[in-house]
């Protein structure tokens, strides 16, 4: 039981860091599929960063600074340019496989799995000695620590700021923040700059953090349950939350299952996480929260 | 002393001009009226006093001091607010995070609580109480205009720009609208009211500028004006007749019978409760009744887009209560629906397209299922000359027409079906006076051609100049049938405030 309840807990972690970030810029209007993408590059450039550093929160800084270049470029043709917003999301997808596989294969090629520094876990004295949640909340990689601070966190600037408050009404009604002197494409700009930089760092965690290496295509969806789990979250932080466990759960299911030797094939398992997203979005039919002005770009005037 | 001064704006987009030297000067204090035609320039000149665009030339100067606006924010800074015809307000937020939303004196961790107290204490200075913690979205339309008033207020607004600010409400509203602006300019405060209702300017100005095609064509006390239909030239250039002039109709056989319909909508609410009346053969009947009694559900059973849960609606001697959307079209009703962009049009489309959009599938507009666009551009070309369509030519893309317009090729594409029964609903709403007589006078001729007419409209003075008989709803019910000789808006304003 501890042990699949740490496994859960390190799923959600990269889950709670991107899809708490993209909250800010859905909620905001726009819709960044090209979290997977994002996820990715986070996931080589953090292991490069490790590997010609030595040290996994460099490689950390750097996952998140290629992100941000990323986010840039989709944030010129969504926000300034007004692109197709679904499209620029897939074109960031195809962009960084092709990119992660050849970057992977200039830097990283050799017969062996290179295998980096990862992150090492922190336990926190006292709190890692109560039994069961002790060693799974407590004794965990900084990442992990700052993912659920970042559950609090989001949750207080998304009810409580100034900031918040932009982000919530730009999504909602641009023409509206407009007339009131708020400059729809600059916080567009920085909720989707922001998304990046917590995507790159998911992306870090998941390869320096869980194996201490690069397999290409390593993000196998998770940067689309990150979306989902806005989605089914109903764009708030605590929803997201709730969602993002509920994701967790499933992935840590499927390696449970996977390890028992159960008679159904292994490759139902491995299913496991993608159906359990899928049936919760087609139940979920609640959208009360979304943003009315979704994937809409901003015209002045 | 003028507090606003507006000196030769011009403005262009492209090369189309909006505003040519436009000169405007505003007293402190006073109530000034904006007049205009829709599409006379009186939004865009706003809209530069407001910041969200620059003039292509000329000055604008605030107490003497030359104003730099490059976006709202320094408007609002210098004291400028401004309440849209179409509400700034997010429907999903609280009034008092509407009320604060992009404030530069904001905290980074927002204080909603103390902002709310000196927000509901300044709105009951003001006689306007209103709760704070309400959602827009919970509001009357009223309510949401006073949220909007209350928002510049609280900006510190000195001067404050009102765009149509009546046409969303229903007179009760306005006349409490217009104790406000009394209020506010005793205390001080500088209103700019665009309207194109001269009632209003006569009830709340003292002075005006009238606007005719970009430029400013006279600026006097409304109190030398000396009647509407003086106003009423000045804007439209040429003399417009006010009245109409109906002959007295002489009733063929009966069009349309409704015969005891009901309708309850999806969640068990009864919407129509009997409702018995008929048309003949060049005849008006106006419904009128406050919005939402009735009228909408009403019209989508006649013109089949929803089906009566009970009783008959007999299309000469054919009932076609069951019957779906295109069969009913086929068989000769018309229908200017209530929203002319969503059932009335398709915005993207152009003119040509949307001119053929009830009819494509007919000879001689189609042949084998293809297109016959030689015909069809001949023919719509001569329904937008018909119908005074105001426009580059028939490719523009519809949704670039000012309202006045759509309407006029909405119109003339219904018209030109030779309807046996025109369904008209709010033909004229947000229309300027020009485009309102227009459409009027095309009803009018469409029942001396012999077409049985419905007009359902909340504007009691259309529906009793017009109709031969005047239907009364309310809350799904008719409260009485009144000939038109009988009908005073005292009457009729009674029954339809009447207790069913």
């Amino acid at each position: 039981m501890e042990e699949f309840l740490v496994s859960v807990f390190k799923m959600a972690v990269p889950l709670l860091l991107c899809s708490l970030g993209t909250l800010f810029s859905e909620k905001a209007g726009t819709v960044n599929i090209g979290l997977e993408g994002s996820m990715l590059t986070g996931a080589l450039f953090g292991v490069l960063g490790s590997y010609w550093t030595g040290s996994p929160y460099i490689g950390a800084l750097i996952a998140m600074t290629s992100c941000v270049v990323l986010s840039l470029v989709f944030a010129f043709f969504t926000v300034t340019i007004r692109a197709n917003q679904i499209v620029m999301g897939v074109a960031i997808n195809t962009i960084a496989t092709g990119l992660t596989i050849s970057l992977n294969r200039i830097f990283l090629t050799s017969a062996s799995v290179v295998k980096v520094n990862g992150f090492k876990s922190i336990p926190i004295p006292f709190l890692n000695k109560i039994p069961v949640i002790g060693e799974v909340l407590f004794d965990q990689t900084v990442p992990a620590y700052f993912a659920y601070i970042l559950v609090f966190l989001t949750w207080f600037v998304y009810s409580k700021t100034d900031l918040g408050l932009r982000i919530r009404a730009v999504g909602e009604y641009p023409a509206a923040c407009d007339t009131v002197g708020i400059n729809v494409a600059r916080l567009r700009y920085s909720t989707l700059l922001y998304g990046g930089i917590m995507a790159g760092l998911a992306g870090a965690y998941i390869s320096t953090g869980q194996l201490s290496a690069f397999s290409e295509g390593m993000i196998s969806g998770r940067g689309f349950t990150a979306y989902a789990a806005v989605i089914f979250g109903n764009f708030t932080p605590l929803g997201v939350f709730r969602s993002c466990m509920i994701f967790a759960v499933g992935m840590g299911l499927q390696y449970r299952l996977q390890a028992m030797d159960t008679p159904v094939s292994y490759y139902f398992w491995m299913m496991l996480p993608y159906i359990i997203t899928i049936v919760a979005l087609c139940m979920y039919r609640k959208r009360s929260n979304a943003p009315k002005y979704s994937g809409i770009p901003y015209v002045k005037g | 002393m003028a507090i606003l001064e507006m000196k030769h704006v011009s403005k262009y987009f492209g090369k189309v001009a909006a505003n040519v030297d436009v000169n405007l000067s505003v007293e402190q204090g006073e109530v000034h009226a904006l007049l205009g035609e829709n599409g006379a320039g009186k939004s865009t000149l706003m809209n530069i006093l407001y910041g969200l665009y620059e003039q292509s030339s000329g000055h604008i100067y605030l107490n003497g001091e030359r104003l730099k606006l490059r976006n709202p924010k320094d408007a609002i800074n210098k004291g400028i607010g401004m309440v849209h015809q179409h509400f700034m307000l997010v429907p999903t937020l609280t009034v008092i995070e509407n009320v604060v939303l992009g404030m530069d004196s904001n905290h980074a961790i927002l204080d909603l609580k103390k902002s709310a107290e000196e927000f509901a204490e300044m709105a009951k200075n003001y006689d306007m109480p209103i709760d704070p913690w309400a959602k827009v979205s919970s509001l009357s339309v009223g309510q949401q205009q006073r949220a909007e008033i209350l928002k510049a207020l609280y900006r510190k607004a000195s001067i404050l720009i009102l765009d149509e600010p009546t046409a969303v409400l229903t007179p009760q509203e306005a006349t409490a609208l217009f104790d406000v602006i009394r209020r506010l300019t005793a205390e001080k405060l500088t209103i700019i009211l665009i309207s194109h209702k001269m009632n209003e300017i006569m009830a709340v100005c003292n002075r005006c500028t009238v606007l005719r095609q970009g430029r400013v064509v006279a600026t006097m006390p409304v109190s030398e004006i000396q009647d509407a239909s003086q106003l009423a030239e000045l804007m439209v250039g040429q003399q417009v007749k006010l009245t109409m002039d109906k002959k007295p109709s002489t009733p063929g056989p009966c069009v349309l019978k409704v015969q005891n319909i009901s309708y309850k909508d999806k969640h068990k609410v009864s919407r129509l409760n009997k409702v018995s009346f008929q048309i003949h053969a060049g005849e008006i009947v106006g419904i009128c009744g406050v919005d939402g009694n009735g009228q909408s559900e009403l019209v989508r059973c006649i013109t089949g887009l929803i089906h009566p849960s009970e009783g008959q609606i007999l299309l000469g001697a054919e009932d076609i209560s069951k019957e779906h959307t295109s069969e009913i079209l086929k068989k000769g009703v018309s229908h200017i629906p209530e929203d002319r962009h969503k059932m009335g049009m398709i915005m993207d489309m152009s003119i040509n397209e949307n001119l053929i959009l009830m009819s494509f599938h007919q000879k001689p507009f189609s042949k084998n299922k293809l297109l016959n666009w030689k015909w069809i551009r001949s023919h719509n070309e001569d329904i937008v000359e018909t119908y005074n369509v105001k426009t580059p030519d028939i490719y523009e893309r519809a949704g670039n027409l000012s309202g006045g317009n759509q309407q006029k090729f909405v119109v003339g594409r219904e018209l030109d079906r030779k309807p046996a029964l025109l369904v008209a609903m709010h033909p004229a709403r947000g229309l300027d006076i020009g485009a309102t007589k227009f459409i009027q006078q095309r009803l009018l001729e469409e029942s001396e051609r012999g077409a049985a007419v419905l007009l359902v409209s909340t504007e009691l003075d259309e529906i009793m100049e017009l109709s031969d008989r005047i239907v009364v709803m309310n809350s799904g019910n008719v409260v009485g049938i009144v000939n038109q000789a009988e009908a005073t808006r005292e009457r009729l304003g009674l029954m339809m405030a009447s207790e069913v």
